[in-house]
């Protein structure tokens, strides 16, 4: 090694080297710090705790905790003994005597159907029981479902602190009570076929953004600026309208006596009785969400073009390519940045798509998102909602990550 | 320069506007021998790339026909045209290596594999980049692609090549030895070229014609020398290299010779290039290098001037004086020692003969 370097006051180079870079990094940790802290305590944070809720039933294990620990022992092939019915008796009274029965019997519910009425009428009779009794017969006697094995296989699963039964049901599967995973039945099952509308719909508006958006946005590309500047307002004009006003705008339009039917019908062009089914379905859902996502597919592509001098295409027909060869050789590949950029952009946010659907999609053009909020709002099972939108958001990861195989996340314009 | 067409290229009174008020080009008649190097010199704004323009097919003519090997031009499409040109950025296709972009005019062409191949590298051998043909047109520096974009325009043999201010990106000493580069190619190949610039000293340097355009006119076309010697008239005298005027008035003519009284009184015999007769006003254009310091022999014109500034530059010394009330006079003193005793305040003789002091319009 060669003699330590100083700097002119004294210091050793490398010490003095790294405060100096400390403070650097100091004061950019520091401006980025507001910001980081926003997104750890409003987005991380609160994202996983949701997603938490989807393989959560600590609750239900605490109130049930001394009936979980016995039913360990019982293999669940025949009735369970005493020991089993006893716990469950003595915890069951206390619940009801603390009032928090209700909740095991919702939660008991999603297990298996017809828990609710069992237990709220097995509450109000467990006080007429003789504790020196055999508890199983009593509990038969009061309902004669507790003579059905699966109640208490059910109760047994059910008062597990964890489980990935939310993610089955995500995609119509269930687990049976002897372990093994089925398809529910034809009938019941509704998520897949909402999963693969989502999929077909995000995909299907990408690529109608995309043929919309590029004509437009190359055109925004070479105009002079005072007219670009115009066409560009038009084209985020809506970016500044309440997604709300811009859906509803569409419902007026596309409606049954709406806008279009009419002049359609005064052109003559349909027939009074042939009004053409524009809402309610997956139509509806495909218009609207395509013109609202539209800036987002324009500004990326015209932020690429833009770079793209036209010395290019005229230097490929210089030497002798027709127009449409230099566009496909030359021009085309330049642009491959922006319509990744946009249609990420595009088949991401209309994946989740929420708002457009539910006004305008009716029963046959709901997407998943749709079924999250139901779950959230309605059948209040956030189990369940919480694992459908914990799919989602892997699924958004998967299409990040293969973007980034393939185009490189760093290629991205977004304007 | 036998069984060469001397009209490859006509201009025939050519037109162009854009905005349908004013002429960008007016009535331009040109005519570009098989083989030349030709210059369209000009300052921005005089027509000179849009001429460019619409010999390539990007621009159409209002009115006047362009013949290209005797076949008029205006309703071929550029593509068609087979005109290669080397563009002011270069406009080579960055997701293309250097051997795609220069193989993309001969794929267009339908030209087999190993022909591409082999047209290729000698192409590259041409412009000394053998072994660069797998770079990206980002890896290689301003001069490397500069060379990928002359190649990959005479690539395809074209006849003929336009080039649209080629070196100005260049710095200056890399802009010289690719003018020199240029110059060879262009001997080797004899392809005519068509090259467009604002620079006076790239076009003395490289062409065989310049034609300085200015207003959308062609001022002058002629060969380096006789536009740098015998400029025909103020602008081109003004815009090709370094220039003293006096403007005065014809007092005399006659053949040969014009006496011309400027604005202080004096008497100064010029050459009469373009005054046709006495009590014309004329503007007297004089190079710096022609004027002679304390001469000794004879001469015609002989005034004392004023030293004013003097300026160091290497090779030569620039001497500003005060001569005849013009207080801008630029004289270049060539580096040797007998010049080396002039003084700010001196007072000194200056002369210069009436052939290289040219009377012009006004």
């Amino acid at each position: 090694m060669s003699a330590e370097i100083r700097t002119s006051d004294g210091e050793l180079l490398s010490v003095k080297l790294r405060k100096v870079e400390r403070r650097r990094r100091t004061t950019a940790f520091l401006l980025a710090a507001p910001l980081l802290f926003f997104i750890v305590f409003a987005y991380v944070i609160p994202i996983f705790q949701m997603l938490g809720r989807s393989i959560d039933n600590v609750q239900m294990n605490e109130f049930l905790s001394e009936t979980h620990e016995v039913m360990q022992t019982w293999d669940g092939t025949e009735m369970p003994g005493e020991n089993v019915t006893s716990t469950f008796f003595y915890e069951l009274k206390g619940l009801v005597e603390e009032k928090n029965h209700g909740k095991i019997a919702t939660r008991l519910n999603y297990e298996k159907g017809g828990f609710t009425s069992l237990i709220k009428k097995t509450a109000r009779k467990l006080k007429d029981f003789d504790e020196n009794g055999n508890f199983l017969d009593q509990f038969i006697d009061v309902h004669k479902k507790w003579g059905d094995i699966e109640y208490w296989l059910a109760l047994k699963r059910g008062t597990d602190a964890y489980h990935f039964r939310k993610y089955l049901t995500t995609f119509d599967y269930e687990q049976k009570f002897d372990g093994s995973i089925e398809r529910i039945p034809e009938k019941k099952r509704i998520n897949v076929t909402l999963w693969l509308r989502t999929i077909f719909v995000a995909a299907g508006v990408t690529f109608c953004c995309f043929l919309l958006a590029y004509p437009i946005s190359h055109l925004l590309s070479v105009l002079p600026t005072r007219y670009s500047n115009l066409l560009m307002i038009c084209v985020l004009l809506p970016f500044w309208t309440s997604l709300l006003v811009r859906t509803s705008s569409w419902m007026v339009l596309l409606q049954k006596q709406g806008v279009l039917n009419d002049t359609l019908v005064s052109l003559g062009i349909v027939a009074d009785e042939g009004r053409l089914e524009l809402m309610y379905n997956m139509t509806g859902t495909f218009i609207a969400m395509t013109q609202i996502l539209l800036p987002f597919m324009v500004l990326p592509l015209y932020s690429v073009m833009k770079t793209i001098p036209p010395s290019l295409m005229r230097a490929a027909t210089s030497m002798g390519a027709t127009p449409f060869l230099a566009f496909r050789k030359i021009y085309f590949p330049l642009t491959y940045a922006g319509i990744s950029a946009g249609s990420i952009l595009v088949f991401v946010l209309s994946i989740g798509y929420y708002i457009t659907p539910a006004l305008v999609g009716g029963a046959k053009g709901t997407l998943i998102s749709n079924r999250i909020a139901y779950h959230m709002q309605q059948s209040l099972d956030w189990s369940l909602a919480t694992a459908m939108a914990a799919v989602l958001l892997v699924a958004v990861l998967i299409v990040y990550w293969l973007y980034n195989r393939i185009v490189g996340i760093d290629n991205m314009r977004l304007g | 320069m036998s069984g060469k067409k001397s009209d490859f290229v006509k201009f025939e009174q050519v037109d162009k506007s854009y905005d349908g008020k004013e002429l960008v080009v007016k009535g331009l008649d040109l005519d570009i021998a098989e083989g030349e190097f030709l210059t369209l010199l000009g300052p921005s704004g005089s027509g000179k790339t849009t001429t460019l323009m619409m010999l390539a097919g990007f621009e159409t003519p209002t009115n006047g026909e362009i013949y290209f090997d005797g076949n008029p031009i205006n309703n071929i499409p550029p593509h068609k045209r087979g005109i290669g040109m080397v563009f002011q950025n270069y406009a080579l296709f960055p997701h293309l290596s250097v051997f795609e972009n220069l193989a993309f005019p001969l794929k267009v062409r339908k030209i087999d594999k190993a022909e591409i191949e082999e047209r290729i590298n000698k192409t590259l051998k041409m412009v000394s980049l053998t072994g660069f043909e797998n770079r990206m047109p980002a890896q290689l520096s301003g001069g490397q692609q500069q060379r990928v974009a002359v190649a990959r325009a005479l690539v395809f043999d074209p006849k003929l090549v336009l080039m649209d201010e080629p070196l100005g990106a260049l710095d200056k000493n890399l802009r010289e030895s690719m003018q020199y580069e240029l110059k060879h190619i262009h001997e080797t190949l004899g392809v005519t070229v068509v090259y467009v610039t604002h620079d006076q000293g790239e076009a003395l340097t490289m062409s065989n014609r310049i034609a300085v355009f200015n207003d959308g006119k062609v001022q002058q076309l002629s060969g380096p020398n006789e536009l740098y010697e015998t400029p025909v008239n103020s602008f081109v005298a003004s815009f090709i290299g370094e220039n003293n005027t006096f403007t005065g008035t014809v007092k005399e003519l006659a053949s040969g010779f014009a006496k011309i009284e400027t604005s202080t009184g004096e008497i100064i015999i010029a050459n009469p290039i373009a005054v046709s007769s006495a009590g014309e006003k004329s503007r007297i254009s004089l190079r710096p290098e022609r004027v002679n310091i304390n001469p000794t022999e004879q001469i015609e014109n002989r005034f004392e001037a004023e030293i004013k500034e003097i300026i160091y530059h290497g090779d030569h010394t620039r001497v500003r004086v005060n001569l005849l009330g013009n207080d801008e006079f630029i004289l270049k003193v060539p580096n040797a020692s007998s010049n080396s005793k002039l003084n700010l305040g001196d007072k000194v003789n200056l002369g210069w003969s009436s052939q290289d002091c040219r009377a012009l319009d006004y």
